[in-house]
């Protein structure tokens, strides 16, 4: 096994607020991605996907505070990394972000090549010519006309600002890529491109990718590994085939089942009752038993550890029942084994 | 009207916009003899709503599917064609006539996070409808609806404020605003696409049974073909201003014949990683509505485009069984047609009559 190039170690994250009333909006999540993976986060919102993406680059609020655990970026340890550290050490060169509304993170009033020779400055010695020149390749890559560098922002149609934002990513060559739901506002033909270029980043670049999602159908297509997360907890973790063929958590097999299928429009679509809590106190409980069907008075009783699901690697659900899911679960497990999809005979 | 007939029709709707609306401008339009540019957001466009049938419209951003949701509401007024709401116009409507079809006919928004009133409680906003138009209720009804849109217990919900409500219950409670009127039609803009996919199952699923229950029929617009497909009887596919397919739900996924069809079945991700899906080969971005190509507006990035498409194509039934229209050439014979073909249509060139 290669040496994973993010950890996470039993992270908590906590927004502190005036009244005393904290957020405790990540518990005790663990997870790990391996060099040259794509690893998906999915959960519905407020979850906590966006604050570990934050907390990755030291990009939380001020009153956000990693309070426990470690996260280590190829081994070392950057959670209390101060703001200068992140910046020459992390920010761009090693971890980019491709941020969830990248049609406002350009800036408007200046030139895409004039913000890469921005970036250019501070972050390396490339001249301005250099530094032009390189915008101009990447502009290739992600298959952008390179006559159009010299464009403000606003002359680039949603598609366009998401392509020009992936080559901005990629200006340092750096090892990891955070993109925080990277197609979300586009229209579906637009997404399903982007998304492939993403893809056909993997093999051009050695680089590995975090990709944060409410869409549990682009992790499946396009991650390695993935975990799920509900309310501040992650609830499993493992590999898109593990945790699609054999998930353990009840939120994981729920959710599976909530989500449309265009191949199936008959099936009924699982619900998910309740919401998630509201984390303003200590998490010591886990936080999906009061929309689980199978919860018991024990899920209440403290956060549930990692179960190893027998027979998989790197596959963990964080749920007491996990090693009787199976048996409690088994409407929910198939439930289109005698369907035929509809798109089958399509060329 | 008899029991058969459809609830609404749209025959040929136009719905049109200019684009200048400075003065200058206009008198240069004036001078240069140039007409205004018009931004066809929804061109010629025919639909039939039979009776308890839900009718599903998807396109991209842009391609006139809230332009038309509006026009058939009557907060536009067509540029052209005629709504007909049961079998009577909507353009010979008087102001009574106006208001019992805004009691008949309903709207469900995208967004329930803005739809609702912050400063009305649950009761008050149902209640809403039903003084507008006069019609005597008690609290049991409202309750009653509460439940029925799944809000129970309701007496726990009925005093409640939107600000203390989840995504999907004030979706809820805007869809139990629409049916309390005992409305004919839904018109639905897009109602789960701003919820969890937790929540968003639980809305498709009771839109899915109110139809059943309500005999209600609806029109249902959205972007994304997989929760469309669990709703709609018959699914509208529509490109700048234009239907350019419709069929049965089945149908249309299982046998897409427009190659605008086809790129959108294929662009919609698989959740299952066993899956290997074909991606679709077009380009990822619909034309300007202002400067519309001439003849099939889909041809710039066509994967089939022949010389022909500089011609409007003709809604064809390609497997002759009148559960299906499709607008490409691909379809027909153009030899047996050869007199029905339209012309370029340019500015200036009437329409021949098909």
């Amino acid at each position: 096994m290669t040496d994973p190039i993010l950890e996470f170690e039993n992270v908590d994250i906590r927004y502190r607020t005036e009244k005393g009333n904290d957020v405790y909006a990540v518990n005790d999540a663990s997870f790990s991605i391996d060099r040259h993976d794509y690893f998906g986060l999915v959960g519905e919102s407020g979850c906590g996907k966006s604050t570990i993406a934050d907390a990755i680059v030291g990009g939380l609020d001020s009153n956000g505070e990693v309070t426990s655990g470690t996260i280590r970026y190829k081994g070392e340890e950057i959670q209390d990394y101060s703001e200068s550290e992140f910046n020459e050490n992390v920010r761009w060169k090693e971890i980019s972000v491709i941020p969830q509304s990248s049609m406002n993170s350009l800036d408007p009033v200046m030139k895409l090549s004039n913000q890469a020779v921005e970036m250019a400055k501070y972050h390396t010695d490339l001249t301005k010519t250099e530094a032009v020149d390189r915008l101009r390749e990447l502009f290739e890559v992600v298959g952008l006309s390179e006559s159009r560098i010299h464009d403000y922002p606003h002359q680039f149609s949603g598609g366009m600002q998401q392509r020009a934002i992936i080559a901005f990513a990629l200006y340092l060559q750096p090892s990891l890529i955070i993109a925080d739901e990277p197609t979300t506002a586009l229209d579906v033909i637009m997404q399903d491109q982007i998304i492939d270029y993403i893809n056909g980043l993997k093999d051009e670049w050695d680089i590995s990718m975090l990709m944060i999602t409410h869409d549990i159908s682009v992790v499946f297509e396009n991650c390695d590994s993935m975990a799920v997360m509900h309310g501040g907890q992650v609830a499993e973790t493992g590999s898109v085939v593990d945790v699609y063929d054999r998930p353990r958590h009840p939120y994981a097999i729920l959710l599976q089942n909530a989500f449309p299928d265009v191949r199936f429009p008959d099936r009924e679509l699982a619900v998910i009752d309740g919401h998630p809590p509201q984390l303003r106190d200590e998490v010591d409980f886990c936080t999906f038993a009061d929309r689980c069907p199978w919860a018991q008075p024990e899920c209440r009783e403290g956060a549930p550890d990692a179960q190893p699901v027998a027979g998989d690697d790197d596959h963990q659900a964080w749920c007491v029942r996990a090693d009787e899911m199976e048996e409690l679960a088994a409407d929910h497990l198939e439930p289109n084994a005698d369907e035929e999809s509809i798109l089958e005979g399509q060329e | 009207m008899s029991a058969n007939d459809p609830v609404l029709e749209l025959q040929s709707v136009d719905k049109h916009f200019q684009t200048t609306s400075s003065f200058v401008e206009s008198v240069k339009e004036r001078i240069f003899g140039e007409g205004p540019k018009l931004v066809r957001a929804v061109d010629d466009l025919d639909m039939t709503l039979e009776q308890n049938q839900v009718q599903g419209v998807i396109g991209e951003s842009g391609c006139g599917k809230t332009t038309l949701l509006r026009t058939v509401m009557g907060l536009y007024d067509p540029s052209g064609g005629d709504i007909r709401f049961q079998g009577q116009s909507t353009s010979e409507f008087d102001k009574s006539d106006w208001k019992e079809f805004r009691r008949k006919v309903q709207i469900v928004f995208q967004d329930p996070f803005n739809s609702l009133d912050p400063k009305f409680s649950v009761r008050r906003t149902i209640a809403e409808p039903l003084e507008i138009h006069n019609i005597e209720y008690e609290r049991s009804d409202i309750e009653e609806m509460l439940e029925k849109v799944g809000l129970t217990p309701a007496s726990q919900y009925i005093q409640q404020f939107p600000n203390q409500l989840s995504g999907g219950e004030k979706q809820r409670v805007a869809i139990a605003r629409a049916l309390i009127t005992d409305p004919e039609v839904i018109l639905a803009d897009e109602p789960s696409s701003m919820l969890d996919v937790s929540t968003q199952a639980s809305i498709l699923n009771l839109l899915n049974d109110l139809t059943t229950e309500f005999g209600v029929s609806m029109i249902y617009i959205s972007h994304d073909l997989s929760t469309v497909s669990y709703v709609c009887d018959e699914i509208n596919v529509m490109y700048l201003g234009r239907i350019v397919e419709k069929a049965e739900t089945r149908k249309l996924l299982s046998d897409p014949k427009h190659p605008y069809t086809k790129a959108l079945i294929q662009s919609i991700p698989i959740p299952d990683p066993h899956h290997e899906r074909e991606r679709a080969t077009i380009g990822g971005e619909p034309g300007d509505p202002i400067d519309m190509p001439e003849g099939c507006r889909f041809k710039t990035r066509c994967p089939e485009r022949m010389d022909v498409c500089d011609h409007e194509p003709l809604d064809v039934d390609p497997d002759g069984d009148g559960e299906r229209t499709v607008a490409c050439h691909l379809y027909y014979d153009h030899e047996t047609t050869a007199g029905q073909v339209n012309e370029p249509a340019g500015e200036h060139t009437p329409e021949t009559p098909t």
